[in-house]
């Protein structure tokens, strides 16, 4: 085993560990060593090849294939260089402040926490993309919107120079996401941190972690790890764990610290979603222009779902609707007339939704749809058909109907459907990508992990700065958020700067 | 390489249950039935390296829910699975997908998400769905 020492080591280069590493950075100029320890490979620009489950191996963990340990749904989360920042479609929302409030850790307030988030659109380029650039699979959402009286909003970006090509969830191919792979790691690279790629982290000890380098496979894309291939004791002063909902509480619990903090890996919410299709009687303009610009949040409070636009790729699609056979070929082979929509439930904490480790160490996600979430599902697929309708669709895939096509002359049925819906998990595919808690903030082991400023209970030397720290949902998509509160983690260490290191 | 009825293919996660995948990929997406040889091995070898990484339990289990489509229809028709007409295999495997049981509905869940992304994965489907994503994007439309 290698032994090698820095004074802060990062697990993580995603929305949270991104920023930590740059926040941390202009410590390298007083000669202090920082490490981001990444699981996954850095890709060379022209390796982004937009092809779908080549960049989907590559760029996720399990392929994007993540399932939970009951089996119903797959979870998506980024495993490269800026983890899930890379392959989110840039979308940038504030935390909203009833969450917060509702939240209600010491010390993390809305006051605190939204002029850091707002200092993250200012650095990573959020804005409005102009409405020429609004593609039609968009236009439509709005469009079924208005004319059912519903308020979409836009959703404001991290893009420079978008070229429209749809391919985020595969990794920009022209670079223009700016997520901490393109903002934050590569100026504290400049400043001096180093970026460990390929290097997974197994298990924490007192001030030390060990960790695996994997050699770059033959054939396979990325560059090299800057470390031979091998296992690995880092000493740090500091550990800062972001590797995510998923693997940030299993990084904890591997490492034996489950005793001492009972809520560690509870808490875990993920905004399960589902995918709805429609067919219109044109092609419309859906895999080319931004897929993701805009939303409908009004019934949030009321009906605990989110919609979203959104345009997927042959084989997600392709998952997505539910059944098989001649009707699904169908809507596959109308691609370029189709429109989608993405409905996510606002779950809840729950007793049964956890993450642990199995007996090699490896997460398991414990995961069931409450009857709320599938309420909220049910909800969401509804208003997605009648705003579909609205919009002029002829037809819409719906998954929670015993027979799932919908003709525009049976609308009607929508009624009996929202009565009796067929929602069976197993049958219906969800999926998440907004995976949050774990690891929560709180006021003490009782009822938390770390403290409101990501450090852990009873471990002044190690801290969590990611989406694990969410004592619940958050209700909307998390990277601002998780930016901001990675912001208070770099800064508290900071401040404490003598002591720790 | 071991020969398995199929010619030189090597002996893999789906090698000793092909003939059935092959007929349940068929009922899920009925335009693979016009696939040739060369066309199924493309598609067998995106599902096997989809396999690849999964822990041996998985492919166990997999194996095992796609000899159980295979037997199952014997008590309903007294005859396998891969010797049912079309219309028979779409109602074996709608029973399975709408089973009251949960684990029966996500093991069906999981060999037809192989057999779409088997199918969906390959190049030549991509382009029959008339999708064309292009990473110039608005300027490809040009």
């Amino acid at each position: 085993m290698t032994r090698r020492s820095y004074d802060v080591v990062i697990v993580g280069s995603g929305a949270g560990g991104g920023t930590v590493a740059q926040e941390l950075s202009s410590l390298c100029r007083d000669g202090v060593r920082i490490a981001v320890l990444e699981k996954g490979p850095k890709l060379r620009a022209e390796e982004f090849t937009g092809r779908e489950l080549e960049m989907a191996q590559v760029l996720y963990e399990d392929g994007g294939g993540f399932l939970n340990a009951e089996r119903i749904m797959t979870l998506a989360f980024g495993s490269t260089y800026g983890g899930s920042t890379a392959v989110y479609t840039g979308t940038s929302l504030l935390p909203p402040e009833h969450v917060l409030q509702r939240w209600n850790v010491p010390n993390c307030t809305f006051a605190d926490v939204e002029p850091r988030a707002r200092k993250f659109m200012t650095e990573n380029n959020v804005h409005f993309l102009e409405d020429k650039w609004i593609n039609e699979n968009n236009r439509l959402f709005v469009e079924g919107c208005r004319q059912l009286g519903y308020r979409a909003q836009q959703f404001p970006v991290n893009l420079k120079g978008c070229r429209g090509s749809s391919l985020c969830n595969l990794g920009c191919p022209n670079q223009a996401k700016q997520g901490t792979d393109r903002v934050q790691l590569p100026r504290a690279e400049r400043n001096g941190v180093e970026v460990i790629t390929r290097c997974e982290a197994l298990r924490i000890g007192e001030k030390t972690i060990f960790a695996r380098v994997h050699a770059k496979p033959h054939g396979g894309k990325g560059e090299p790890s800057p470390w031979q291939a091998g296992d690995y004791q880092i000493d740090a002063k500091v550990i800062v764990v972001c590797a995510g909902a998923v693997n940030s509480p299993a990084l904890l619990l591997r490492s034996r610290m489950g005793r001492g903090l009972p809520r560690l890996g509870c808490g875990f919410t993920c905004h399960p979603a589902i995918i709805m299709v429609a067919e219109h009687g044109r092609a419309i303009t859906n895999f080319v222009g931004h897929p993701k610009s805009f939303y409908l949040d009004q019934f949030a409070q009321s009906d605990r779902f989110l919609l979203e636009t959104c345009m997927y790729f042959p084989f997600i699609t392709a998952k997505a609707m539910a059944g098989f056979g001649e009707e699904h070929s169908r809507f596959m082979r109308a691609f370029p007339r189709l429109q989608m929509i993405l409905v996510l439930a606002c779950d809840e904490v729950n007793a049964h939704n956890r993450v642990t480790v199995d007996g090699s160490g490896r997460p398991v996600v414990h995961y069931r749809c409450t009857p709320e979430v599938m309420r909220s599902l049910v909800r969401g697929a509804i208003t997605s058909a009648k705003i579909f309708f609205a919009a002029g669709a002829v037809r819409v895939h719906l998954p929670v109907a015993r027979f799932a096509t919908i003709e525009r002359t049976e609308v009607e049925r929508l009624h009996q459907i929202a009565e009796h819906p067929d929602f069976k998990p197993g049958k219906i595919s969800i999926s998440a990508a907004h995976l949050q808690g774990g690891c929560a903030m709180g006021r003490g082991p009782a009822d938390s992990v770390t403290d409101g400023f990501g450090r852990v209970h009873g471990i002044p030397w190690l801290f969590v700065a990611d989406s694990s720290l969410f004592p619940n949902s958050l209700e909307i998509n998390p990277y601002l958020t998780i930016m901001a509160l990675a912001d208070r983690v770099a800064e508290t260490i900071h401040k404490d700067v003598h002591a720790l290191l | 390489m071991r020969k398995n009825g199929f010619g030189e293919l090597p002996m893999t996660v789906l090698s000793p249950v092909r003939s059935i995948f092959r007929a349940v990929v068929s009922t899920v997406v009925p335009e693979a039935d016009k696939l040739g040889e060369p066309g199924w091995r493309e598609l067998e070898t995106l599902v096997e390296t989809t396999l690849q990484n999964r822990p041996r339990a998985v492919h166990r289990q997999l194996r095992l829910f796609i000899r159980t489509i295979q037997w199952l229809p014997v008590f309903r028709y007294g005859r396998r699975f891969t010797s049912l007409s079309a219309e028979q295999r779409m109602q074996v495997l709608c029973y399975l997908q709408d089973h009251c049981v949960e684990v029966i509905r996500c093991g069906f869940w999981g060999v037809r998400t192989l057999a779409l992304l088997g199918y969906y994965g390959r190049p030549e489907a991509v382009q029959a769905t008339g999708y064309a994503a292009d990473p110039r994007g608005w300027e490809a439309l040009r």
